[in-house]
Parts: C-alpha cells; structure tokens; sequence
C-alpha cells in the first residue's frame, strides 16, 4: 500500500518546519540558475520566479502560508541582522562619502517625502482603502523595517512586506531602462535612486552593475531606512493622512 | 568560527538595538538602532570590521533571498488584492519611477550646483 504511506509522510512533512525552509533555498538557488543561465535577464529576478514557484507549490498543495512561514521564518529571521550588517559598507564607503554627503542627503531627503507621499496619494486617489494606503507608504523601505514602520502607522505588515518585495523587483526590473531614459551615468547617482527606492532588491542588482553603484545603493538603503522609519508618521500626522 | 564569531556579533548589537528602542522608547526599528551602534563602533574601532565582516558579505551577498518569505505572503492578501488591484498595481508602478526618478534628479542637481562652487572643478 503506497497511498496510506504517502500520506503519511506527507502528514510528517507538512507539520515539520523543514519542508518550509528547504522548499524556500531550494526554488531560490534554482531561481538564482535560471537567473544567470537568462545572462542577468532582470524580468527573471530570483525574487520572481522564486515567489511564484512557492505560491503555485503552496496552492497545489493546499498548505497554508502559517505552515509554510514555520520553516521560512528561519530565512526571514536574518533580515535583522542583514539590516545591521549595513553598517559595514557604510563604514567602508564613509570616505566616500563624506564628500557627497550634502546631495546624497538631500536626494534621501526629498526621496522620503516624495516615496511616502506619492504612494498615498496615487493610492487614495484611486480609492484604496486607508489601510492599504498606509501598507503602501513604506513599501521603499527594506522588509524588516518596513514592516515595523507600517505595524506603527495602522498599515498591515505582512502586506506591506509583499509591496516591500513588489516594489523592490520594479525598482530592479526597470531601474536601468530609467536611468538610460534620463541621460544618468553617474554610477554613485544610480545608487543612491536604486536604493532609495528598491531596498536590497535593488542593490542586489546595483552589485551587478557595478560595485560603486552597489555600495551607494546599500548605503542610500540604510540612510532611507533610517530617514523612513523616524520620519514617516510624523510626516504623516502633521500632514493629516493619520487622522 | 569566524563567520559565528561575526553573526553572533550582528545579533548582539540587534539585540542592544532592539532593548533600547524598548527601553526608551524609540520610535525606530531595533535593527536600524542596532546598525547606528555598529556603525559608531566601527567609527571608533575600525578594526573591528574584520570580525563582523564575513557574516556581512555573507549576508548582503544574497539579500534577495531573504526577501523570498515575505514575498510568498503575497498569498495571505489575494482577496485584498483581488478587489484593490487596480489602486495597488498602479500605485506601485508610478510611484516607484516617480521617487526614482525625482531621488536621481535631485542627487545630481545638488552635486553639479555644488561642484560648481568648490574650487578646482570644472
């Protein structure tokens, strides 16, 4: 009898967090192949295609994402020290900027207000509800920040962390198209608009390009988390968006 | 050891971001006070980038990755997706080239604005 055993394994693997977390490494590092099997192509992001290899396993499967989260939180755990660890480029990239530091801060600046306002607003504009909005506002900002930001404002985490990703891939898909489109060769310009907006996704692929653009973007990365987190409901209570 | 050396070091300086956000009640995330400590240690005691430094490049090596759970929670809101996707999609299209765009502008506005009043450049 192959069926009731089966099964059984099956009652096993789907209790366990292991299924979770291989399942997460595995459609990742075959996602990752893909990736540079296409030669870089940036629609096939191994956020993509990794993300939607794992929904379409977790539909036909019928397992629940709390199931599944069991085993893939060992993964999401390490946003927190990966946030940390930003701390280390920064240092490293500290004489460089040093010299930039008044552009760069007002471009994160103006980033923030811009990235928070235009989110809510296109979103109210075409009747989102309030609590979408407020998921969307902080949808530049790396994951496990995000989410904090959005918990604080009324927003709901766990979707503001899927917008987080979402806007993370955009930013990386089309980022390069953008800046051709805009005469901009500046690598440490490119950086800094690629990690305002996309977070680590972004500077995953700013590493691609150049290691100048990949270190401004994790530095405007970290600047910006920072700038959201103390920035953004202020910005949003004084402005009336938080009743 | 000395990858377990620095990833228990990025979760101590976690750990201390995390208590005093709680303790004093900071209105920032634990991980970014705990990047601000790390970064003014390293300010102070730049050697101490050795040993923090291979968790790091290990880590930010394969940020995406980390992203991957929270993206298949995508799943958790099909219905509110369902019924906002218009609102949703279009807002994260538009405003992610908006702020990339006006950042850039900005960033190389105000470096040509003040290249142009330092001495010695063109």
């Amino acid at each position: 009898m192959i069926e009731p055993d089966l099964n059984r394994i099956w009652v096993y693997l789907s209790a366990s967090p292991l299924l979770g977390l291989t399942m997460t490494l595995v459609a990742y590092s075959l996602a990752h192949r893909l990736y540079l099997r296409s030669g870089s192509n940036p629609v096939l992001n191994p956020v993509v295609t990794s993300v939607t290899a794992l929904i379409l396993f977790l539909l036909a499967t019928d397992t629940s994402y709390d199931d599944y989260f069991d085993g893939a939180q060992f993964v999401h755990f390490l946003l927190g020290p990966a946030t940390v660890a930003l701390a280390i480029p920064l240092y490293q990239q500290f004489n460089k900027l040093k010299q930039v530091w008044l552009p760069v801060t007002v471009a994160l600046v103006t980033g923030v207000v811009v990235g928070a306002f235009s989110s809510v607003a296109i979103a109210r504009l075409l009747g989102a509800s309030l609590e979408t909005q407020l998921s969307l506002a902080p949808k530049s900002v790396t994951a496990p920040v995000g989410m904090a930001i959005s918990e604080q404002i009324g927003g709901l985490p766990s979707l503001t962390a899927a917008l987080v990703v979402v806007t993370g891939i955009i930013g990386a898909v089309i980022g390069s198209k953008l800046f051709d489109l805009m005469g901009i060769r500046d690598d440490s310009v490119k950086g800094i608009a690629m990690g305002m907006t996309s977070h680590g996704i972004g500077t995953a692929r700013a590493f691609q390009v150049s290691a100048q653009m990949g270190a401004f973007s994790g530095l405007a990365m970290a600047l910006s988390a920072f700038l959201y987190s103390v920035f953004l409901p202020w910005l949003l209570s004084i402005t009336g968006v938080l009743g | 050891m000395p990858l377990i050396n620095a990833i228990t070091l990025l979760l101590i300086y976690q750990l201390a971001g995390e208590v005093s956000v709680r303790l004093l009640g900071l209105p920032v995330p634990g991980p970014v006070v705990g990047m601000v400590m790390l970064f003014i240690t390293l300010m102070i005691r730049g050697q101490m980038v050795k040993a923090v430094e291979p968790a790091s490049s290990a880590l930010l090596g394969h940020l995406s990755l980390l992203f991957v759970p929270a993206g298949v929670g995508l799943i958790v809101h099909f219905n509110r997706l369902g019924n906002e996707w218009l609102p949703i999609s279009v807002t994260l299209l538009l405003s992610t080239i908006i702020t990339m765009a006006v950042t850039a502008l900005v960033m190389q506005w105000v470096t040509r604005l003040t290249a142009r009043q330092a001495p010695n450049n063109d």
